[in-house]
């Protein structure tokens, strides 16, 4: 971490974003966007389809170099880092398309996953489930999340619902401080999606969750600031309150009604 | 589970008394063959089965680890030397194509592989003050080992078994560690597993290493078994060929790189015997897997096994019901 804020932990964002940009030949998919997450914040971006945020999602993790700006994660600037390095300073993400592991069990899926920050995860001569300390620690999760009577589940025997709290389940095994959830909600029933928001909500609050999402309900329900994408650009930050009763987003976004 | 370990038991059993039961002296050689290919099979399997990487040039590196063992002995080195060289030049050499084909996958690695494997057999055919060209290398010895002669038969074929038993037993134990875990991960969710925290190229190349030097064991046992190596060990049909072992027993699984190797096995040494056309029976055995068992043969084989279960026990269920239903 860098010197100077290091004293001052508090004041650290767990993210923060200056001027991002990034081009696909002639498309900018990301203009100028500045952003900052502090510990424990819940952020979410809305934007009608296309408007960068999955984009947004994948500058941020790495997974495509940025055109130009900055990305730091609690001070350091990682924006030439790989992904796997950005998970081992603290975080993780999930996927809209749900990426399991679906012949594993919903244990072995979760030791895989906590598997992956420790060193021990290139070893070849000894048995996985040998780790005591990691099924521990696995035991633990799935008991906090509720599915510790499916552990031995193949997970693609799982409903839709289930899969996609497993996904965050995942991505909560490398201990993050920062949650990145792209669509938590992506092909959830209604019922299915109010699950999904309780479920947020009771997640450790001083982990700090960007969240991408279509469904309002678990936006409003989850988030205590939004920011509206529009082509690549921030076009407005507020509270649940003020972007609902926003002129500009209603017409971009949530319709005229 | 117990049928399944039984079974083991009997093959065990099976493949420790073969000079005891096998009607003569070629066929104790062809199980020798057989063991030291499904070593080789195992070794792509690695990659093929559990990596989702299909290499098309694992008979060049095959033949870099035996041309290795063969140039060592014919400048006058020791068995145990030539050994060590060609296993540390196998891998070593493994290391390098993984390095140059690792920047892609699915049909990128295939075609890189597949040209690093053609490069391989060039140099083999046209480096002839190294390898001799298309006269290829000849041995003289095979070693010795605790004073029992290699040259004997059945000692050739026990110490195959062992060292085939060691990489199956390493086989098992890498596919329940978790490297072996990291790699299937890999091949089902690459991106899955970069945002947990895994480096994927590297678990990949360490998965290739692994592979190498298991092709390199079986390539030593190889051209030990042959005392001879030429450019056509190399070639690609050679890499088609354990591809195919591979992929007819049944790619990402334990035993079916074994049933395959030796079904490829008798089929080019044994059956070649009494039929002329032993390429066309083979071609048609493929076709056949393909269609009735695209999975391969091991994976098939319990599928079926699962199936005739299930309907018998159904069928028993079924009996007494529709007794009832007549009164």
């Amino acid at each position: 971490m860098s010197t100077d804020t290091q004293k001052n932990g508090s004041q650290v964002p767990a993210l923060e974003l200056r001027a991002l940009c990034k081009s696909f030949g002639g498309l900018q998919a990301t203009r100028e966007v500045t952003l900052r997450i502090m510990p424990g914040d819940r952020q979410a971006i809305i934007g009608p389809n296309g408007a960068g945020k999955t984009t947004l999602f994948n500058l941020i993790t790495g997974i495509y170099p940025v055109t130009s700006g900055q990305v730091l994660l609690f001070g350091q600037d990682v924006t030439s880092w790989p992904s796997h390095r950005r998970t081992a300073l603290g975080m993780a993400r999930t996927f809209q398309v749900t990426s399991l592991f679906p012949k594993l069990t919903v244990l072995d899926n979760v030791l895989l996953a906590i598997k992956g920050l420790r060193p021990s995860k290139f070893v070849m001569w000894r048995f996985l489930s040998s780790y005591k300390e990691v099924y521990d620690k696995a035991h633990h999760l799935l008991e906090q999340a509720n599915f510790l009577d499916r552990k031995d589940t193949e997970v693609r025997n799982l409903s839709h619902g289930e899969q996609r709290q497993l996904e965050i389940v995942l991505g909560l095994a490398s201990d993050p401080k920062i949650l990145l959830l792209d669509e938590p909600a992506a092909g959830l029933s209604s019922g299915e999606s109010t699950e999904m928001s309780e479920f947020l909500m009771k997640l450790d609050p001083k982990l700090a969750i960007l969240l991408i999402e279509h469904d309002m309900d678990v936006v409003f329900d989850v988030a205590d600031e939004i920011s509206v994408l529009h082509f690549g650009q921030i076009l407005e930050t507020g509270t649940p309150e003020s972007i609902k009763k926003s002129p500009r987003v209603q017409e971009i976004y949530l319709g005229t009604d | 589970m117990t049928i399944r370990f039984l079974a083991l038991v009997v093959a065990f059993a099976a493949l420790a008394t073969v000079p005891y039961w096998m009607p003569g002296v070629y066929y104790i050689n062809v199980a020798s063959q057989i063991l030291f290919y499904a070593i080789f099979a195992l070794g792509l399997n690695v990659l093929v089965g559990y990596a989702g990487l299909v290499s098309l040039g694992h008979a060049g590196l095959f033949g870099v680890a035996a041309y290795a063992a063969g140039y060592m002995l014919q400048l006058g080195f020791g068995h145990p030397l030539a050994i060590l060289v060609a296993l540390v030049i196998g891998v070593a050499s493994m290391a390098i194509y993984a390095a140059l084909s690792l920047r892609s996958t699915g049909i990128g690695f295939i075609m890189i592989t597949l040209a690093l494997g053609e490069i391989l057999w060039g140099l083999a055919y046209r480096w002839i003050s190294l390898t001799g060209g298309d006269n290829g290398l000849s041995l003289k010895s095979r070693p010795e080992l605790f004073g029992f002669s290699m040259s004997d038969v059945n000692t050739f074929y026990y110490a195959s078994l062992v060292i085939f038993m060691l990489s199956l037993a390493a086989m098992t134990v890498f596919v329940r560690s978790p490297l072996g875990a990291a790699l299937m991960g890999t091949r089902d969710q690459p991106r899955r597993m970069n945002a947990l925290g895994y480096h994927v190229w590297a678990i990949r190349f360490y998965a290739c290493l692994f592979s190498g030097l298991l092709t390199s064991i079986s390539a030593i046992l190889f051209v030990y078994y042959t005392q001879f190596i030429s450019p056509q060990t190399l070639a690609l049909t050679a890499s088609a060929e354990v591809l195919l072992m591979v992929i007819s027993g049944g790619a990402g699984t334990l035993l079916g790189p074994i049933v395959g190797a030796t079904l490829v096995v008798v089929v080019k040494t044994v059956v070649s015997g009494f039929i002329e056309r032993w390429n066309f029976l083979l071609g048609a055995i493929f076709v056949a897997i393909v269609i009735l068992m695209p999975e391969g043969l091991v994976p098939g084989t319990a599928r079926l096994w699962r199936l005739a279960w299930r309907q018998r026990e159904r069928g028993a269920s079924v009996t007494p019901g529709s007794a009832e239903a007549k009164p």
